[in-house]
């Protein structure tokens, strides 16, 4: 017998009108609610805020969620916001996919509505087929060498070694000139006090 | 700049190059190359008896050419750390019998011929990059006669002229004849906002600059005339319009319009130009002392070496590019790197201040944090699936995958896994996992993707860090494309394993499109050739079973390049209408039976 598929909740996003002016989010949701393994559908306003996190939080506790779907923005984006959100409720955060439904379709396809939103459609199914097949993961956790090294010696590296060592950090400052200063030292005064650069 | 030398807790490493980084987030390992002096910085005490001795005689740097300096010298007065070094091109020879003086007068003994250069390995938690700019040279476009006319000059040689720590004790004088300019011109924009000049950019700082020049000489020389040449006046920073005002009321006079071109009178050395007054649409000319050419910057020319080493990506315009350009400003995507001053981008002092201060407190989050959470997305190994033939180790960029061959496992660290998988699209025995892109999870997208409608599509594989960050790009600039596309994300393209591709087209793609980092700046060094060799085997393969090899397409795509990411769809678009429904039923059938056959060989051995 295949393995019964895991319990998934999909959260289309509106983003306002950023995705639901191009994309019909309502028949994406819709949809959405005849992917396999799909237990839970909510269309939001905004996902990212306080209250779509909340809908996600409620639904994975009612529904019992075992995969969360964000149909939303880039992952490059909000990823973190979402892994963060299942895991304050015991759903390990690499459990949670997210579909682009913003950056890479609403933004993108404004003059093809109905291209939009059968793009929208595929990409959340792809997030959902992935989802099904998603495991949990730990996080290793390694140790920080408690040293910085600042490439180049001008104003700005001088300023960053400063603050890193003021701030009780060893700090290496690496220039490429036999001394630090760079352009800044080069310059007689500097606008907009018109006071001396070294 | 001398408390950066006397700090207790800043080791300065001066005329030193970074040679190579390895590690990751926290835990860096980073070789520095410290070169040779001739001259020990821990002895010398700048007495500058060496310099007065030295023979040798060339153009000083930093005084813009302006005056000279000894083959042994003082960058300048006010040098970090306070000493002297020789540059071997420059002095006559290390063996006594043709010069040797330096070492003779030096009391310090302070001065060693022999010096070699030193290399150091640091181990390094965080990294904040403030390599800075180069300035615009402009004698490689001409128009201004910068190399003909002695009496053109660069803002930058103006500074040296103007200062009193400059060749000239502060006293401003045209190189030409050395009398006092008592008419300057000032031509703004030279070598920036010109594609023509190679940098579409604005540089930020030189209409400030030019503002703060001008105030300068009305300053020192109240009686000289000052005329600006400009596209925009762009002072927009805070005090930046008071200074702007004070200038105008200065009696400083504002042109809005480039000249074309500066002729030079033979007998005076005083310079000419035409120009077009585009407030009052007038044609004027003037005549000049001196002119002054605002010249903008450009990013280092040098920045390939550590954007390598660091794998880090640059905008289109060259610069350093941000992890996200509102929300980590100063993040370089490569964990635990931080970006800081004109290395990001064009800026003025204050900013670069501001930016370095917010780098420190970035890479000191992490600092004092203590440790680092990587995250899972590294590969694991199955030693009983594993048959020790070492694809996995050849093509790993990390040397994180050690094979025993006689044993037949294999085994990673996990810490220099940076999770790019290209292991696993080189394993040919199922043996390699990525943790969070797995196999069966990217098949299940290709699936999913291909349920319908089939013909309508273009499969894109993109990575994470380039090709799918320029789709985010095109979106964040709304550039419209046609809504055909159907992307994958990876972490590399190297993860992308000809199974996929070959998948897509069976279960009836038109068009499959693998797209990566540019060569160069691949996130994960150099996985990206896996993916290369992956797309030409790939193509044979097609080539064989008769089918149009056109169909599977290679395109580089970087996080800056939205326009790229457009153009590339709208080609793609253009390649899939072209793909007739006979020709995938085709396709899916050779490949259908391929499967089917390989699928049989298997479960029979």
């Amino acid at each position: 017998m295949p393995k019964a598929l895991p319990r998934i909740g999909v959260f289309v996003c509106d983003c306002g009108s950023n995705i639901a002016g191009t994309v019909d989010t309502q028949a994406v949701t819709d949809y959405a609610t005849t992917l396999p393994g799909v237990v839970a559908v909510v269309r939001n306003k905004y996902t990212c805020a306080e209250p779509g996190q909340q809908e996600i939080k409620k639904a994975i506790v009612e529904e019992k969620l075992e995969r969360v779907v964000v149909a939303s923005c880039t992952p490059r984006m909000h990823e973190p916001t979402f892994r963060g959100c299942v895991w304050d409720v015991g759903l390990n955060p690499y459990l949670m996919e997210m579909a682009n439904l913003r950056e890479h379709c609403s933004w993108v396809h404004g003059d093809d509505k109905e291209g939009a939103t059968a793009k929208a459609k595929d990409l959340v199914a792809s997030a959902v087929a992935r989802a099904a097949k998603l495991e949990a993961q730990e996080e290793a956790v390694f140790p920080v060498t408690k040293a910085a090294l600042v490439i180049g010696g001008g104003i700005t590296g001088i300023q960053a070694a400063m603050d890193l060592a003021d701030a009780g950090h060893q700090v290496y400052l690496v220039e490429k000139e036999a001394s630090i200063g760079g352009i800044m030292a080069q310059l007689d005064k500097t606008y907009p006090t018109m006071d001396c650069s070294i | 700049m001398m408390d950066a030398g006397r700090h207790p807790l800043i080791k300065l490493m001066s005329y030193s190059e970074i040679e190579d980084v390895n590690g990751y987030v926290g835990n860096f390992k980073v070789t520095v190359r410290k070169k040779a002096r001739y001259v020990d910085e821990t002895v010398c005490n700048s007495c500058g008896e060496c310099e007065k001795v030295c023979p040798a005689i060339h153009p000083d740097e930093f005084q813009m050419g302006l005056a000279t300096r000894k083959a042994v010298h003082l960058p300048f007065p006010q040098a970090v750390p306070s000493a002297y070094l020789i540059n071997m091109e420059n002095c006559l020879g290390t063996n006594p019998i043709a010069c040797g003086k330096c070492a003779e007068v030096c009391e310090k003994n302070a001065i060693n011929y022999d010096m070699q250069d030193e290399i150091v390995v640091l181990d390094i938690g965080a990294i904040v990059v403030a390599t800075g700019i180069d300035v615009y040279d402009p004698t490689q476009q001409d128009e201004y006669g910068y190399t003909r006319f002695q009496n053109v000059i660069t803002s930058m040689e103006f500074e040296r002229l103007i200062c009193a720590g400059g060749p000239t004790v502060g006293h401003l004088v045209r190189p030409g004849d050395h009398t006092t300019p008592l008419r300057i011109g000032f031509i703004q924009c030279v070598g920036s906002r010109s594609l023509r000049d190679g940098a579409g950019f604005c540089s930020n700082i030189c209409c400030m600059n030019t503002v703060k020049d001008t105030l300068l000489i009305r300053d020192h020389y109240p009686d000289a005339e000052c005329s600006v040449f400009y596209i925009d006046i762009r002072a927009f920073g805070k005090g930046f319009e008071d200074l702007y005002d004070k200038s105008r009321e200065a009696g400083v006079k504002y042109i809005r319009g480039i000249p074309g071109e500066i002729t030079e009178d033979p007998a005076t050395g005083n310079l000419r130009m035409v120009v077009e007054n585009t407030t009052t649409r007038s044609i004027e000319e003037h005549e000049f002392d001196m002119i002054v050419l605002s010249v903008g910057v450009r990013p280092r020319a040098d920045g390939g070496d550590i954007r390598r080493h660091l794998t880090l990506s640059q905008t289109s315009d060259g610069f350093l590019m941000e992890a996200h350009p509102k929300l980590k400003p100063v993040d370089a995507p490569t964990r635990g790197v931080y970006i800081a001053g004109c290395a990001e981008a064009p800026k003025d002092v204050k900013e670069s201040v501001t930016q370095a201060s917010a780098a420190a407190a970035r890479a000191g989050v992490l600092l004092n944090a203590g440790k680092v959470t990587v995250e899972a997305i590294t590969c694991t190994i199955d030693n009983d699936l594993c048959h020790g033939c070492g694809a996995c180790e050849k093509v790993c960029p990390y040397g994180a995958i050690t094979v025993d061959k006689g044993a037949k496992t294999a085994a990673v660290v996990e810490a220099a896994c940076a999770g790019c998988g290209t292991c696993g699209s080189a394993c040919r025995f199922d043996a390699i996992t990525m943790r969070h892109f797995t196999d069966a999870q990217i098949v299940a997208q290709v699936d999913a993707l291909l349920a319908e409608r089939q013909s309508g599509k273009v499969i894109v594989f993109a990575c994470n860090w380039c090709s799918y960050a320029g789709g985010d790009t095109a979106g964040t600039s709304r550039m419209l494309y046609p809504a055909s596309n159907r992307l994958i994300r990876t972490m590399c393209s190297g993860r992308i394993s000809e199974e996929f591709v070959l998948r897509a087209f069976r279960k009836g793609a038109p068009i499959v499109l693998v797209s990566g980092c540019h060569f160069a700046d691949c996130h994960y060094i150099d996985a990206n050739r896996q993916t290369v060799k992956r797309v030409y085997r790939l193509w044979k393969q097609l080539e064989k079973l008769g089918i149009r090899t056109e169909r599977l397409q290679l395109e580089w795509i970087s996080a800056a390049e939205g326009p790229k990411f457009q153009k590339t769809m709208r080609e793609m678009e253009e390649l899939r209408a072209q793909v007739t429904q006979e020709e995938i039923d085709h396709t899916v059938k050779v490949l259908t039976e391929q499967f089917e056959k390989r699928r049989l060989k298997k479960v029979r051995s």
